[in-house]
């Protein structure tokens, strides 16, 4: 199987992303850690995902790209706030792991998980939906491009088919 | 203790001869205070995302670590954010200051009465989430060295000034919100900002 959040760092450093705000989640674990070992990488870790929106348009502000990792359920905090990025027209990168989608065991992930879509699109946010491992970082790719080449915010999407958690026993094994 | 110190004032004291700081106003009455000192490329003033301003002041500081930044907001703008505040706390940069004016009102909305008024310590708050520094301001003598350490101290720092609650005509920056952004990357990083 692919090294998928691998690739995603390695995408990510080629689009010379430089902040990395994130509120931590179980299908991006390991792409945090890559991100925390890399010291030419501002990693920060976020109390609320709203804040890491906040946190990109200042990191645009001042000259620096970054990304934005976050569970889908952090997708509802953003709402409000994503109004800014559209009306400054600040770039966004959003990778956002699924939760509620494919095969979810918890009730209370699937209102949010299905509704993801509808809610960053609804906010002017590009949608790319990964649905295999390797679907991952051509996406991430295009999206890093949308963002940062044409200003938009784009978030992809990372599948529970890709992340592969079945139950909370093996979440918590992780 | 009823508050003596004017918002007005207050800002324009700290933001007199800003040099090369960079300000990020949040929204409602401390943008127009921020206005009113002297509009100004360098800082963002915002209108809307409400509890973000210390999180945008976060990632310029990170993204400029040799300039000084300071986010000038109010204790309602402040509140709707307060996990921000660990955030700043956790990653503790040095080059950062967040200022709260303080009136203990919802400006915006009718001045009705916020937490502050009801003995909530934003400063204490700031000191607990691992800010450097953390002081509550009441008096025109203590501007000076609240300007100075904004300038010249190591952060990050947290300020909450008392001031009074007294509803003020607004001063109006510009609107729009790719304006404001584009004006300040162009004065912070000169025209080929407009090329990355």
């Amino acid at each position: 199987m692919i090294d998928w959040p691998l690739e995603v760092y390695r995408t990510l450093k080629k689009a010379q992303v430089r902040q990395v705000g994130y509120v931590p989640d179980a299908g991006h674990k390991r792409l945090i850690e890559l991100c925390l070992a890399d010291r030419a990488l501002e990693a920060v870790v976020l109390s609320t995902e709203e804040e890491g929106i906040g946190l990109a348009a200042g990191a645009w502000l001042g000259g620096a790209r970054s990304a934005l990792l976050m569970q889908s359920s952090g997708v509802g905090n953003c709402i409000n706030v994503l109004g800014m990025v559209r009306e400054c027209r600040f770039p966004l990168l959003m990778l956002v792991t699924m939760r509620g989608e494919h095969g979810e065991f918890n009730p209370w992930q699937v209102p949010m998980g299905q509704a993801t879509p509808a809610v960053l699109t609804a906010m002017d946010v590009a949608v790319h939906v990964a649905r295999t491992p390797e679907e991952v970082t051509p996406m991430v790719d295009a999206a890093a491009r949308l963002a940062f080449g044409s200003y938009q915010a784009a978030a992809v999407l990372i599948s529970q088919r890709v992340i592969g958690i079945k139950s909370f026993q093996e979440q918590s094994a992780r | 203790m009823k508050a003596t110190l004017r918002r007005r004032e207050v800002v324009k004291a700290l933001l007199r001869e800003r040099g090369r700081l960079l300000v990020v106003a949040g929204l409602g009455s401390t943008a127009w205070d921020c206005t009113a000192a002297g509009d100004s490329a360098l800082t963002f003033p915002m209108w809307g995302a409400m509890g973000t301003a210390a999180m945008v002041g976060l990632g310029l500081a990170l993204a400029q670590p040799k300039r000084r930044v300071l986010v000038i907001t109010g204790d309602g703008e402040m509140l709707m954010g307060l996990g921000s505040l660990a955030t700043v706390g956790a990653r503790r940069p040095a080059n950062l200051s967040v200022v709260v004016i303080d009136n203990e009102r919802y400006g915006e909305t009718g001045m009705q009465e916020t937490h502050t008024s009801r003995g909530v310590d934003l400063a204490a708050t700031a000191l607990a989430c691992g800010f450097r520094e953390a002081m509550g301001v009441g008096a025109r003598e203590e501007l000076a060295g609240l300007r100075k350490a904004i300038h010249a101290g190591r952060g990050p720092l947290f300020a909450q000034v008392k001031v009074s609650a007294e509803k003020l005509a607004p001063v109006l920056p510009p609107r729009e919100g790719s304006v404001l952004k584009a004006r300040f990357r162009r004065a912070l990083l000169g025209p080929k900002s407009d090329l990355d």
